[in-house]
């Protein structure tokens, strides 16, 4: 038995995130770049260790290898650790046969083991989908003060959304009374972030039951929440206000990334008070050139920019050459843009190559959508890309 | 073969009073996130060195709190790593118990940590001489020539003033040092100056100190180079990369704003192959650029806030740059805040400065206005 911990963390990064295309075609999408140095699971690993829970089990499944290679010993977010830290959770190989993680509850069901080497009295159960800022040791004092089993947290969204959620319907001490996953006719707007806190024991037992159930997808929304609820367990929502946001798809990836720019931006990740941790690139300074001209945009560590750029994220890396204009785009790691090339309203994933004088993308108002730009792409001088486009290497061998 | 290296974190502190004040000369804030022994401990690293002592002097808890445990150099190993060694007084050392005054004092007062290095090889190096350079070749070099003692030298144009603080080296066509000169006065013309980066077998070194420590030597140059040039195989390594030799507050400057105007010694320095150069990870945000910022020919690090004008400069880690201000030929180091239409011009704010909005400041380039560490104007 490992040394007790009071909290452990799950995160479920297992998911392909395949509304994000090309960009979790060799990456889960955990592992997406994200707001020039981060990727998707630093905000979830950053608000554990700022919350102080620094046990951490990532559950992996699809193309886990960057996502491997980046957690690595869990350094960044301080969590090489002699008692806890973070690990890397594949699906393994054991006396019973080998199994894919078939749900969300199926993958955890799988780890007891390791949750149970903790000797934990909680289990947070968190998705690396989300960008967002949460204190868990909040959550965590809310669900004891309940006498909670188990606590969700939600967040206020309007009528509208709401049936795209899963929605919480509580009494006035939060309880709740019903769950219904995207109702029609939402009768609540408290949706559910897919966090949840645990007592361990009683997961352990439903984890256990809803193994045993054949007819069961072993998933948390789907069955362990329903399940729990019918069996009149005590169950809590937790009013979580703040900025969230779900990076599922090429818009809403955009749209959050544009959200970290202007002087007061909708998420600000300046604040001292509530870090966001990232694996480092031994990168050189930023150089801007003589022609430069940048507005309105976040520039990254050894980027060098001598062409325009407006209202974009430029990660690390970039080279913008001169008479290059960059509109309204995110720009990954390492990617070249040579001179006179024009970019609007796209996002181009790292060490792609653009031309001199490409067109991608039409610009914002145009409403013609987002250009994507796959990872290490050479995409030939002079071409030109709507926008709304696709980009990969299939693409590309098609359209020659 | 394997080489372990030995820093000197404080030697030519005096040259840049002003930024050394409060820190070592291994910790002056160098090109936007950059300590003076960044460059030396990537150096290393890159050259596959992982056994490495920095001997320090005084004022060195901002170089402690740079380094902590070294693992951004990947140099937090539990079999050698970095190891920092504080001054250490012993009736060996100096019998006025004094801290050292030289090089080779500072071996003396370390004689116990060298006399356990098991590494074939030692680098010796110096943290004021900025370059990316690979020890490997030198101690090739070494090897080849079957050298007891290899100095890097770069051969450079010299004046009476910039002679006085640089030690010259004199070799003959197979490259063995027929004559050193330190710290000549009146010296003009084109010299080899040493890097202080010196390459010698661990054994030698060992030999060195304990006969030093016996004869009362007291400089390396003096009492070792010279004393035995004649008779031992002593070589110079010409070192043909960029460098930048800091030898003075002016140096320091000139150099800064040599990596604005000469491509060749930014590429040289940061965009070598394999040969990244390291700091400490401070984790800041990607540099916010507003709709109001016109930057022209600058390096900005990360973390930056930038609303004004930015021209010919250097902005560190964290610094805030106010709406209409506008900083030209200026060195703004961490965290400083200069405020809405301030006008700095040929000035260099150490961390933390505060320039309120409005002020005029202009230092010129051969003599930039300085700023201390904290200071509010």
């Amino acid at each position: 038995m490992l040394k007790k911990q009071e909290c452990v963390a799950m995160l479920l990064a297992g998911g392909q995130g395949s509304r994000l295309y090309t960009l979790t075609e060799k990456t889960a999408k955990p592992a997406v770049r994200f707001g020039g140095k981060y990727r998707i699971i630093d905000f979830p690993l950053s608000n554990c260790v700022n919350s102080g829970i620094y046990t951490v089990g990532v559950l992996t499944q699809y193309q886990p290898l960057a996502l491997n290679e980046y957690i690595g010993n869990g350094e960044p977010w301080d969590l090489d650790r002699v008692n806890s830290g973070v690990r890397v959770l594949p699906p393994y190989q054991a006396k019973s046969g080998a199994d894919w993680y078939k749900g969300t509850a199926n993958a955890i069901y799988q780890n007891l083991e390791f949750i149970n080497r903790y000797d934990p009295d909680y289990v947070l159960i968190l998705s690396g989908d989300h960008i967002y800022k949460m204190d868990y040791e909040k959550m965590l004092e809310a669900h004891k003060e309940k006498g909670a089993e188990c606590t969700i947290a939600v967040l206020e969204v309007s009528l509208e959304e709401a049936s795209r959620f899963g929605i919480m319907n509580t009494d006035d001490d939060l309880r709740i009374t019903e769950f219904e996953e995207k109702p029609k006719q939402p009768k609540s707007t408290k949706a559910s972030m897919g966090i949840y806190i645990f007592n361990k024991d009683l997961l352990e037992q439903y984890l256990i039951e809803d193994e045993a159930d054949p007819e069961s997808s072993k998933d948390f929304g789907k069955n362990i929440i329903p399940k729990m609820l019918a069996d009149g367990r005590k169950m809590y929502a937790y009013a979580f206000s703040g900025y969230w946001k779900d990076v599922g798809t090429i818009q809403s990836l955009w749209e959050a990334n544009m959200d970290l720019i202007g002087d007061k931006p909708e998420f600000d990740l300046r604040d001292r008070s509530w870090r966001i941790f990232s694996r480092n690139y031994s990168d050189p300074p930023q150089y801007i050139g003589e022609y430069a001209k940048i507005s309105n945009s976040l520039i990254t560590e050894g980027c060098e920019v001598e062409g325009i750029v407006e209202n974009s994220v430029l990660a690390s890396g970039v080279k913008v050459a001169r008479g290059a204009i960059i509109k309204d785009s995110i720009i990954m790691r390492n990617v070249t843009i040579a001179e006179g090339a024009t970019i609007n309203y796209s996002i181009i994933d790292s060490d792609t190559k653009i031309g001199a004088g490409s067109i991608i993308g039409h610009t914002k108002s145009s409403n013609s959508g987002i250009a994507l730009i796959g990872s290490e792409l050479d995409i030939k001088p002079g071409s030109k890309i709507a926008g709304g486009e696709m980009v990969d290497s299939e693409w590309l061998a098609k359209n020659k | 073969m394997s080489a372990s290296g030995i820093i000197f974190s404080n030697i030519h502190d005096n040259n840049i009073p002003e930024l050394t004040r409060l820190r070592t000369v291994a910790s002056v804030p160098f090109a936007c996130r950059y300590r003076f022994i960044d460059f030396t401990l990537s150096n290393m690293v890159n050259s596959n060195i992982y056994n490495i002592s920095v001997i320090t002097h005084y004022n060195y808890q901002s170089l402690m709190d740079h380094i902590g445990s070294g693992k951004d150099w990947d140099l937090a190993r539990r079999s050698g790593g970095i190891k920092i060694l504080p001054p250490y007084i012993n009736a060996y050392a100096n019998n006025s118990n004094l801290v050292y005054q030289t090089r080779l004092q500072a071996l003396k007062s370390v004689n116990n940590s060298i006399s356990r290095i098991t590494d074939d090889y030692v680098v010796l190096s110096d943290c004021d001489v900025i370059c990316n350079v690979d020890f490997n070749d030198i101690i090739a070099y070494h090897q080849k020539t079957d050298a007891d003692m290899t100095i890097a030298v770069k051969s450079v144009e010299l004046t009476p003033e910039t002679a006085k603080i640089n030690t010259i080296f004199t070799s003959d066509e197979e490259g063995r040092v027929t004559d050193v000169l330190s710290y000549p006065s009146n010296f003009r013309g084109v010299a080899d100056i040493s890097l202080n980066i010196v390459v010698m077998k661990t054994s030698y070194l060992q030999q060195i100190v304990l006969d030093a420590i016996a004869h009362d030597h007291v400089s390396l140059t003096r009492d070792v180079i010279a004393r035995n040039m004649k008779h031992m195989n002593y070589r110079v390594y010409k070192y043909e990369g960029y460098f930048a030799c800091i030898s003075s507050f002016a140096d320091y400057y000139s150099h800064s704003m040599d990596l604005l105007h000469n491509v060749e010694a930014r590429d040289s320095l940061f965009n070598v192959k394999n040969r990244p150069v390291y700091t400490k990870v401070r984790n800041s945000t990607p540099s916010y650029y507003s709709p109001t910022s016109i930057v022209k020919n600058s390096m900005i690090a990360d973390g930056c806030y930038i609303e004004g004008t930015v021209e010919n400069s250097i902005i560190f880690r964290g610094a805030k740059i106010g709406r209409n201000a506008t900083v030209k030929n200026s060195i703004i180091m961490q965290d400083s805040i200069i405020g809405e239409g301030a006008f700095l011009n040929c000035v260099i704010t150490d961390k933390n400065a505060v320039i309120r909005d409005g002020r005029m400041l202009s230092g010129a380039d051969t003599q930039p206005y300085y700023i201390s560490k904290g200071k509010l104007i």
